[in-house]
């Protein structure tokens, strides 16, 4: 097994990558890939939260780095699906702790044993964004559809063609079909218009995320949640499945729209 | 350059600013100027810009031949004082940066169809929010301009996409400088000294060119320039 490596990132906070990260970890797991969620924002971890494993962590990842425990030590086994890990931020130190090269290091280590490598990026531009992106073989960007999360995700593009890392892809997440169609929020298309990357989903508001994030268990584990079902869907593209855009309200919705707009391009 | 003479480009050619002083030691540093900048100035075409400093034929030739041995063209004296005009154009040089002056032209020499044309950089790709062209010259985009890029030219701004950040022409203050873009939509737009907001737009996006009519920033479809 050689894993993929996925980066989550967004330049803005609060649009929801640790929530993504997490889902899509479930979703990838769930469809039966070997997956490793690392949390890469030292200092204020909470994917562990998140996944309902905070109980359980020992060591974390500035250990690994820093010689303290063997990589295999630091895993921590999801309770629900046996093949979804963990590699938690450590609480008490900051991201100077961890550099770009050490990253590059843990996961080339972790590469022969999964599937997929998913790293949750901390909000902003600085170190701990270098870092997670460093050992990406695919960007992830989360943005919502609102323009400073729009106008920040347009920056973090930029920083990651900069770096080399082929085309990002884009997830917009919160998105609600009613305030979209009165046109009092952002489409998905006005979104795309501006950061002109290719779209991988569309994840709707959706109260069930709130409630499961809040019990550590992802809501791509619910199937009654429409989130949780649109997380699962950009888990197949991400293996390069040919996944149609749903429409999320009537057949001539928005989103209806957006797919005849984007699966054409492919790209 | 610490020798403290101001080059610029103009066209094909580099125009150096001589200032007043000693003749001898403004010569020095002129000379060392150009050796100093070594390949910057290998075969190039330069202007002196000379202002009121009176020469004779004889100064300005022997710093021709000084020149030319290392390598630079004396092409053409920018003066205002009679005596060395007159020397310059015995000399066949020009007096302005835009043509050789009448008597340099040989009865059997070509008309010039070569336009000089300005300095400008090429971008090409999309500008997204924090990316920022700074230049001197004209700015050409080949791509959009994103909410959060920032250009800033000395002369014009080209863009063949979406133009939805802050764009600044004529910075050194040119007021001739135009914007134009196929969808002009800035954040803020300004052009020399004036500075606007894009309003609301309405209908779909056409190629339109801002610029200064009257003092006021005024943004006209292009189609219109056409059918005119």
């Amino acid at each position: 097994m050689t894993a993929r490596i996925a980066t989550i990132t967004s330049g803005k906070g609060g649009v929801g990558k640790t929530t993504a990260t997490a889902n899509l970890g479930v979703a990838l797991a769930s469809a039966g890939f070997r997956v490793v969620c690392i949390d890469g924002d030292i200092g204020l971890r909470n994917l562990d939260v998140v996944m309902g494993l905070e109980n359980r962590i020992v060591y974390d990842l500035v250990d690994i780095i820093e010689g303290r425990c063997k990589l295999r030590q630091a895993l921590i086994k999801d309770k629900r699906l046996s093949d979804l890990y963990l590699i938690p931020a450590a609480q008490t130190r900051d991201k100077t702790a961890v550099s770009p090269q050490d990253m590059i290091r843990v996961v080339k280590d972790l590469k022969p044993d999964f599937d997929w490598v998913l790293i949750d990026s901390p909000a902003g531009i600085e170190r701990g964004f270098r870092n997670a992106v460093a050992p990406a073989d695919l960007v992830l960007i989360v943005t919502n559809p609102e323009v400073s999360a729009v106008r920040d995700a347009d920056r973090i593009i930029g920083l990651v063609e900069a770096e080399e890392k082929g085309p990002p892809k884009l997830i917009v997440n919160r998105v609600k079909p009613e305030m979209v169609k009165r046109g009092d929020m952002l489409s998905t298309g006005d979104i795309l218009d501006v950061l002109a990357i290719e779209l991988i989903g569309v994840v709707p508001e959706d109260e069930i995320v709130t409630v499961a994030t809040n019990q550590g268990s992802p809501a791509a584990l619910d199937p009654r949640s429409r989130a949780g079902k649109a997380f699962r869907e950009i888990a197949r593209r991400m293996n390069g499945e040919d996944v149609p855009f749903e429409s999320l309200e009537s057949k001539d919705g928005f989103f209806g729209r957006i797919s005849r707009m984007v699966r054409p391009g492919g790209a | 350059m610490n020798s403290g003479l101001a080059v610029k480009g103009v066209g094909e050619s580099l125009l150096i600013h001589v200032p007043a002083g000693p003749w001898d030691e403004v010569l020095a540093s002129l000379l060392q100027t150009v050796v100093d900048g070594g390949e910057f100035f290998h075969g190039a075409k330069l202007g002196l810009q000379l202002e009121d400093r009176e020469l004779g034929a004889a100064d300005l030739g022997r710093l021709r031949d000084q020149l030319a041995e290392r390598g630079v063209n004396l092409w053409a004296v920018l003066a205002t004082a009679q005596g060395t005009r007159s020397a310059a154009a015995d000399l066949g040089l020009a007096l302005d940066m835009g043509r050789p002056s009448q008597r340099a032209m040989q009865p059997d020499e070509p008309i010039e169809t070569e336009l000089p044309g300005d300095a400008a950089v090429l971008v090409r790709r999309t500008l997204r929010s924090g990316h920022h062209v700074h230049f001197a010259g004209h700015v050409v985009v080949l791509g959009d301009v994103n909410p959060g890029a920032e250009i800033i030219a000395g002369g014009d701004v080209i863009v063949w996409g979406r133009l939805r950040g802050v764009v600044h022409a004529g910075a050194g203050g040119d007021q001739d400088s135009v914007v134009c873009a196929l969808d002009l939509a800035p954040t803020q737009l300004r052009i020399a000294g004036q500075i606007a907001v894009s309003p609301e737009r309405r209908g779909a996006a056409q190629p339109e060119m801002a610029r200064l009519r009257d003092g006021q920033l005024v943004a006209e479809k292009w189609i219109d320039e056409h059918r005119r």
